[in-house]
């Protein structure tokens, strides 16, 4: 294992650099333990990420003398619900009724609270179980100080809602009653933490319970990053280089300086690559409302230097990595022997594709707000990653980080994008040039797509032999794509163990000889997370080339998918010593192992609800793809029809997930729901193109999104019933990677045109 | 100077006439929850009522504006009631929510003029208002909840 491997084992989306230094987490990790063990539930990777996890109802939970119980939430909003999901559970096993509970959210503050990186498809899989922890101790707490109040055993009373009862006398102390005294209290030894007979959740795994900003987001009262309002406010664009590590020759700044309301014209450093979180620079326009800084930017017409990326041709760059692909690459898997058993397969089946940069195109761009004042700066915005952005702008503006507080508004939209906080960096820059005033930075539309992290570009290429009976008996899938790694340290063109453990290596097929390489690919734009990350190429591939077997041998696509799956039994990639740094999420393999009895189990409830082998029209066909991510299981069936011209239409989706047990089963179906959305916009259309360096989408009409006449108008979503003792797995994200291969599969049913590149654009096209 | 009502209160402007509508709003008089999404009429997200029509307010120039009557999101019902609002918090239609003032305004606008609407007719009406999060599916199904009182 090399440092960088070891590094990204506990990584978060922004936590390379902190996991090199990684001084906190053995603290916590050692603080943490025992409380874990004595609750006799499972291990997560919580506690190793960077500054762990916390579960003290000191931290989370404070009631007012009204009763009012005002619960914490440690994690971003950005539509997940994990703002209203996790504060529940501390809620229900603290027995406090919902509706007289506050949400406030919390402050980048990671020394005090833990780790708050919103990413990942982690909050509630490592919050389920410290959360429960954290309200089953305020729960003691409260009965505990009303067992004192009057003077009986604390095990006479019981907590209920938002009450104690003393049942034999029949006395009764309301928890506003009560806060005071519990609060005084230390948290109990986690020994004495008695968590609530799931028989008696109220809340938990109900999904009965609305998002907590519910009301003020259908009244136009939500806060995102974009809507901060400060005394003096002022409102800046800025003007980026459009080719990433290009500079700014000259500029007009004059011509700016004219447009009414205009105040400032700014210099930002870019920073050199590799540049992690840093502006790309540019030069900024602050004016008194966006209006003029927009305006102002028009006037500034300047020219750059485009640096080394000025040539990046993403067409050009498709058949480069596609070549790679053709050749042998660093081998990442290795079990039997796949160049043999190919060589002597009675026949070959061979596919490649490819699968193209994206943009997240949140609807609410990058926005910030940063103010600076007696040595103390405060930031406003919508970001994934507070404690991160907290430790960057304590480093850009070489203040303590103490002295820095990131509050954290709504977010319009992450998938991402957002854990990066190069447009807070930008906020602090101005501020400090404006003499610490208040400067909120928006970005255009065009600014979103131009300037993004891209998702990455991919060429991916699947062999398999087969013997005289149809069976797989070699695989062999090369995967070339420029890593995230890029954007951390020079010289990265290999893809990471935490790329490389997202749909590759950790294919779950029984096949005896099955190899997996990985070619070289140099990165020449910023590459960033985007939902479900890797497993977008890595998913579309292995699912669409299931299918292409099954055409191969005349067989039912399910039915291959499900012997290629093999046996219920537990897939151990790193019994191939290629594997030995396999990355499980961040997560223990013996908490989430490879399951393919879970596996089966999706792709079997799939395939029953959606009636697979249903009579269709014409020009319809069905698809199926299953992929495990984020450590859920998500098998999907969509119907597709495709008429005369090449138009595609879904009229159906079935999704079967199994992600452990369900929290919040509302907010599991509409991110599901969610994810058919943006998985068939991806799939028909997303696609970003570089030329001269320079991205070719500006706006929502060259890089189009799924709108409501397109989208599937059923998409049902099945969940798969578990108890909570089953660990509880992502959900964010892992509702994405089979939607795609599902989609082109069902294109094929159809029409019988494979679609190997993404996206599928007018390849219909009559 | 451009006189023009925003949620029933008078209001004049004096600034660069052609300052869009959402900027106005936003800027000058904080009513934030028009949103900006793409500033050229393509994804719905900053949508308000002008003379109950409902319009893009980020190509709207403010000096096309006097003498009319806008309503945003925050003057759609006093209390936050619209039927549209109600069967919106009824289905639980919002994920992230960025988008929904302007989807809102744009299914409030359909069901003055068209009681009941068909699939079809939700669909033309709401094809300009982009959800990234995907909430279509109950976009669709509050808008006919909010149409039939269910």
């Amino acid at each position: 294992m090399t440092p960088v491997h070891a590094v990204i084992e506990n990584v978060s989306r922004r936590g390379f650099l902190k996991g090199i230094i990684a001084t906190g987490s053995l603290v916590i990790a050692a603080e943490f333990l025992p409380a874990r063990a004595a609750l006799a539930g499972y291990a997560t990777g919580a506690d190793k990420m960077p500054h762990g996890v916390r579960s003290d109802p000191h931290l989370f939970v404070s009631i007012a003398p009204d009763g009012t119980v005002t619960i914490v939430a440690i994690r971003s909003e950005m539509g997940t619900g994990s703002r209203t999901s996790l504060p529940m559970i501390v809620a229900d096993e603290m027995d406090a009724d919902w509706s007289r509970v506050r949400v406030v959210q919390a402050p980048g503050d990671e020394e005090k609270y833990g780790n708050q990186d919103t990413d990942g498809s982690r909050s509630l899989r490592h919050h389920i179980q410290p959360m429960r922890q954290c309200g089953a101790a305020a729960r003691l707490m409260l009965e505990t100080a009303a067992a004192k109040r009057w003077g009986v055993q604390p095990g006479e009373v019981t907590a209920q809602n938002h009450e104690v009862v003393h049942k034999a006398s029949g006395r009764k102390l309301g928890y506003g009653e009560l806060a005071t005294d519990a609060s005084a209290l230390p948290a109990p030894a986690a020994d004495q933490i008695k968590l609530k007979d799931p028989a008696a959740f109220r809340y938990i795994g109900k999904g009965a319970t609305p998002i907590v900003d519910l009301f003020d987001i259908t009244t136009g009262r939500a806060t995102y990053g974009i809507d901060a309002k400060l005394p003096g406010m002022k409102f800046a664009v800025v003007a980026r280089p459009p080719v990433f590590g290009g500079k700014v020759v000259s500029f007009n700044a004059d011509a700016a300086m004219k447009v009414p309301g205009v105040e400032k014209v700014v210099t930002i450093e870019g920073t050199p690559a590799p540049a992690k979180f840093q502006p790309v620079g540019g030069v900024a326009v602050i004016a008194r409302n966006t209006w003029a800084a927009i305006k102002g930017r028009e006037a500034l017409n300047p020219t750059w230097d485009d640096g080394p990326n000025g040539s990046y041709d993403s067409a050009a760059f498709k058949g480069q990595i596609e070549e790679t692909a053709r050749r042998p690459g660093k081998v990442v898997r290795n079990d039997g022997d796949a160049e043999k058993a190919l060589a002597s397969a009675a026949k070959v089946v061979s596919a490649e594709y490819y699968i193209p940069h994206l943009a997240h195109a949140t609807m609410e761009p990058p926005s910030a707000t940063v103010r600076i004042a007696d040595g103390k700066c405060e930031a406003w915005a919508c970001v994934q990653s507070p404690g991160g952005t907290r430790e960057e702008l304590a480093k850009k503006l070489g203040l303590k980080e103490e002295d820095v507080t990131v509050h954290v508004t709504l977010l319009g939209g992450g998938f991402g994008r957002k854990s990066k906080c190069d447009f807070v960096l930008e906020a602090a820059v101005l501020s400090k040039a404006m003499g610490g005033a208040p400067v909120k930075v928006i970005w255009t539309r065009e600014d979103d797509l131009r300037n993004a992290y891209y998702h990455t570009v991919s060429a991916e290429r699947i062999d398999a032999g087969l013997d005289g009976n149809g069976k797989v008996v070699a695989w062999r899938h090369r995967s070339v794509a420029p890593t995230i790694l890029s954007i951390f340290k020079p010289d990265q063109t290999h893809e990471a163990p935490f790329e490389l453990g997202m749909g590759l290596v950790d294919v779950p097929f029984d096949i005896p000889n099955l190899r997996c390489e990985n070619g070289e690919a140099e990165a020449h734009t910023r590459i960033g997370w985007f939902r479900s990350v890797y497993n977008i190429p890595h998913g579309f591939a292995v699912q669409s080339f299931v299918a292409e077997l099954a055409n191969a041998t005349g067989r039912d696509p399910k039915e291959v998918l499900l012997a290629l799956i093999g046996p219920p039994r537990i897939v151990d990639p790193r019994k191939s010593p290629e594997v030995a740094d396999f990355w499980n999420y961040g997560d223990p393999f013996e908490t989430y192992p490879i399951d393919t009895a879970r596996l089966r189990r999706v792709v079997e409830l799939v395939a029953e609800k959606a009636d697979w082998g249903r009579k269709l029209p014409a020009r319809h066909g069905l698809g199926i793809a299953v992929h495990r991510s984020f450590l859920t299981y998500v098998a999907t069936v969509v119907e597709a029809a495709v008429d005369d011209k090449g138009h595609v239409t879904v009229p159906r989706v079935d999704t079967a997930i199994d992600c452990g047990f369900a929290a919040n089963p509302e907010r599991i179906r509409s991110q599901i729901e969610g994810a058919a959305v943006m998985g068939m916009g991806l799939a028909l259309y997303g696609e970003i193109t570089f030329k001269k360096g320079r991205v070719e989408q500006s706006n929502y009409d060259s890089y189009r999104v799924l709108r409501i006449d397109e989208s599937p108008p059923i998409t049902d979503v099945h969940i798969v019933p578990a108890g909570i003792e089953v660990p509880s797995s992502g959900v964010g994200e892992p509702g994405l990677p089979p939607f795609a291969p599902a989609l082109c599969n069902a294109i094929f049913a159809a029409t019988g045109k494979r679609i190997r590149r993404l996206p599928v654009g007018d390849q219909l096209a009559a | 100077m451009v006189k023009v009502r925003v949620n029933g209160q008078e209001q004049s402007f004096d600034g660069d006439p052609s300052m869009p509508l959402l900027w106005y709003l936003r800027d000058e008089l904080g009513l934030t929850g028009t949103k900006y999404g793409c500033g050229v009429a393509l994804c719905g997200a900053c949508t308000v009522h002008i003379d109950g029509q409902a319009t893009r307010a980020c190509i709207t120039a403010i000096s096309d504006l006097g003498g009319r009557s806008v309503t945003t999101i925050e003057g759609l019902d006093r209390d936050g009631n619209h039927p549209v609002q109600k069967s919106w918090r009824a289905l639980n239609v919002p994920q992230c929510g960025y988008c929904q003032a302007g989807q809102i305004m744009q299914a409030a606008a359909l069901l003055t003029t068209t009681k009941n609407p068909s699939e079809t007719e939700i669909n033309d009406a709401m094809s300009g208002n982009i959800c990234r999060c995907g909430c279509y599916q109950r976009i669709t199904a509050a808008i006919k909840a909010a149409a039939t009182g269910a």
